[in-house]
């Protein structure tokens, strides 16, 4: 495992692309996109709907291989390497993915297992995951019982039992009641405070981008159209910009009036999960 | 950004004893770890077993009856009811299997599949863990075939090698027609089309085969169907373990040794398929 960071020899950049592209057929999703994202960051991916985020973090998941360009996690490529990328980083998708039939307890047992952490650990890994979600109580019910923001919480304790290196979520928010948006944000942030994981996440709402992420790029057809901190990209657009501002400003129109049937579909059946 | 590199020494906290060191342990913990997943559910929901059990019901009592009453298909020794037993055992156990690849296309729309094939656990894993569960199926399908065959008096072999027998072939009989299931979801990709193609399997499986009548009495080309359809050696294996006076035709090791090459390949050919669900 010598390729995968150790405190003796820190990789400072958890994530890095050059040039990555992705095509759908004639359709570039993702062109020339090029990141690099500092170890222990919250960094935040936005655009609109079908603006390449989630064609980005399923490249950089290795859940598709990118038509061009290389990409780099946790010091990892991702098409050479991809068994140890898998190993190295966590994710939790756009949908609410937990599995209903199951307890929380369940769902985290599978994930313990899968991720090789060994039997004398598994339980105290599941209980420590538990409390720190806020979820001990629940642990014995069926997750089709839970809120969605619980769903939410629970999938984000299955993505952290293994101590990813980088933690992807697409969406992490979408379709949460702003109370249940509030708690993620806390838990995310404590998160990256206590166990120093770096948290690329997805994002078309900009108060979750200007809560949350020290740094953002902005992406709008498949083009990375503006980077930095969120602070310093308000302060270029005038002296009142709010990111929304940023985003207009950038991207040429509002976060609202571009994105795709397709996607539109998809977060609305999430929307309707979450009842 | 320099406070957050200030953090980078917690990078690595994953300890290196997690890392794997035994692929073939691993492999076996993570196909197991699936298969309980699917035992669990199983349990808290059974109502969905005792439906199942009307269609082999249907057969033995209505087909199974009428056509031992006409002797109409020679069968050898065995009257056609316990000929016919273990064909029907084959049957309800392909019938649940051959639509269990539509779990995979329902697991994908709820981002199930996408959050396990991102993690370490091997496609083989993922694909022979999902086989095996449908194997519990079949054996919760063959104690029903079993109980309806008491009640019809069709005269069942208990003797345990044979039980063991006939538990063995239902898995592998049900892991390998699930595994085609799963590869052919990952090539159709959404429910619909798949419930079309898989209309259209079961009845070809199952009539070119030999559930219902020996291979012997079939036209040449129906024979030669029969014989490379994997259900005539699950039927024949089980002919043989499960009722008394049964025998086998190709042999019973013959009929494991195909039957376990036939899963093994799909499981491989299907291992490969299965990122294709997500794209």
């Amino acid at each position: 495992m010598a390729d995968i960071a150790t405190p003796s020899a820190p990789v400072l950049t958890a994530v890095e692309t050059q040039g990555l592209t992705r095509l759908f057929g004639s359709i570039k999703a993702v062109e020339n996109l090029n990141l690099s994202i500092s170890a222990g960051a919250i960094f935040g991916l936005l655009g609109p709907n079908g603006a390449g985020k989630t064609t980005t973090i399923r490249m950089l998941t290795t859940m598709l291989a990118p038509s061009a360009g290389t990409a780099r996690v946790a010091g990892l490529d991702v098409a050479l390497q991809s068994k140890k990328v898998r190993k190295a980083i966590g994710y939790v998708s756009q949908m609410l993915s937990a599995d209903g039939a199951l307890t929380g307890y369940e769902n985290l047992l599978l994930f313990a297992r899968i991720y090789g952490i060994p039997q004398s650990e598994r339980k105290m890994r599941i209980v420590e995951a538990l409390e720190f979600m806020g979820l001990t109580s629940a642990a014995e019910l069926l997750v089709k019982t839970y809120s969605g923001g619980m769903i939410r919480r629970l999938e984000i304790a299955q993505s952290m039992l293994h101590r990813p290196v980088v933690l992807f979520l697409d969406e992490p928010t979408i379709g949460l009641d702003p109370v249940a948006r509030h708690t993620v944000w806390q838990h995310l942030r404590q998160l990256q405070e206590r166990y120093g994981t770096t948290i690329f996440l997805t994002t078309h709402d900009m108060e979750e981008a200007d809560h949350l992420c020290q740094s953002i790029v902005i992406m709008h057809r498949g083009h990375a159209v503006a980077a930095g901190s969120p602070e310093s990209l308000k302060a270029q657009v005038g002296p009142t910009a709010s990111l929304d501002d940023v985003f207009a400003h950038f991207a040429g129109g509002s976060v609202e009036d571009v994105g795709g049937y397709q996607q539109s579909s998809r977060i609305r059946r999430t929307a309707r999960r979450l009842g | 950004m320099s406070e957050a590199i200030n953090k980078a020494p917690e990078f690595a906290a994953r300890p290196a004893a997690w890392d794997r060191t035994n692929p073939i342990g691993d492999f076996v913990r993570d196909t197991l770890a699936l298969a309980d997943v699917e035992l669990r559910k199983l349990r808290r929901d059974p109502a969905e077993l005792l439906t199942r059990a009307i269609q082999p019901a249907l057969w033995l009592l209505i087909f199974g009856q009428v056509f031992a009453r006409i002797k109409a298909i020679p069968t050898g020794r065995l009257d056609y009811l316990t000929f016919m037993a273990p064909g029907i055992l084959a049957q309800s156990v392909l019938f649940i299997a051959i639509f269990y690849g539509i779990s995979v296309i329902w697991e994908r729309d709820l981002g199930i599949l996408q959050k396990l094939l991102v993690s370490p656990a091997p496609r083989t894993a993922l694909v022979l863990g999902k086989a095996l569960s449908a194997g519990v199926r079949g054996l919760a399908q063959g104690v029903i075939i079993y109980m309806l065959a008491l009640a019809l008096r069709i005269p069942l072999d208990f003797r345990i090698p044979q039980v063991l027998g006939v538990i063995a072939f239902i898995i592998i009989g049900s892991a390998l027609f699930s595994t085609f299931s799963l590869a052919v979801a990952c090539l159709v990709k959404t429910r619909e089309r798949f419930m079309g193609i898989g209309q259209v399997l079961t009845m070809p499986l199952f009539f070119a085969s030999n559930a219902i009548y020996p291979i012997a009495t079939m036209p040449g080309w129906v024979g030669a169907a029969a014989k490379a359809n994997p259900l005539s050696y699950q039927v024949d294996a089980l002919r043989a373990l499960m009722v008394q006076g049964g025998s086998s035709v190709f042999g019973v090791g013959v009929d494991a040794a195909v039957l376990l090459a036939g899963l093994v390949a799909l499981v491989l050919v299907t291992a490969a398929l299965y990122p294709n669900v997500v794209r």
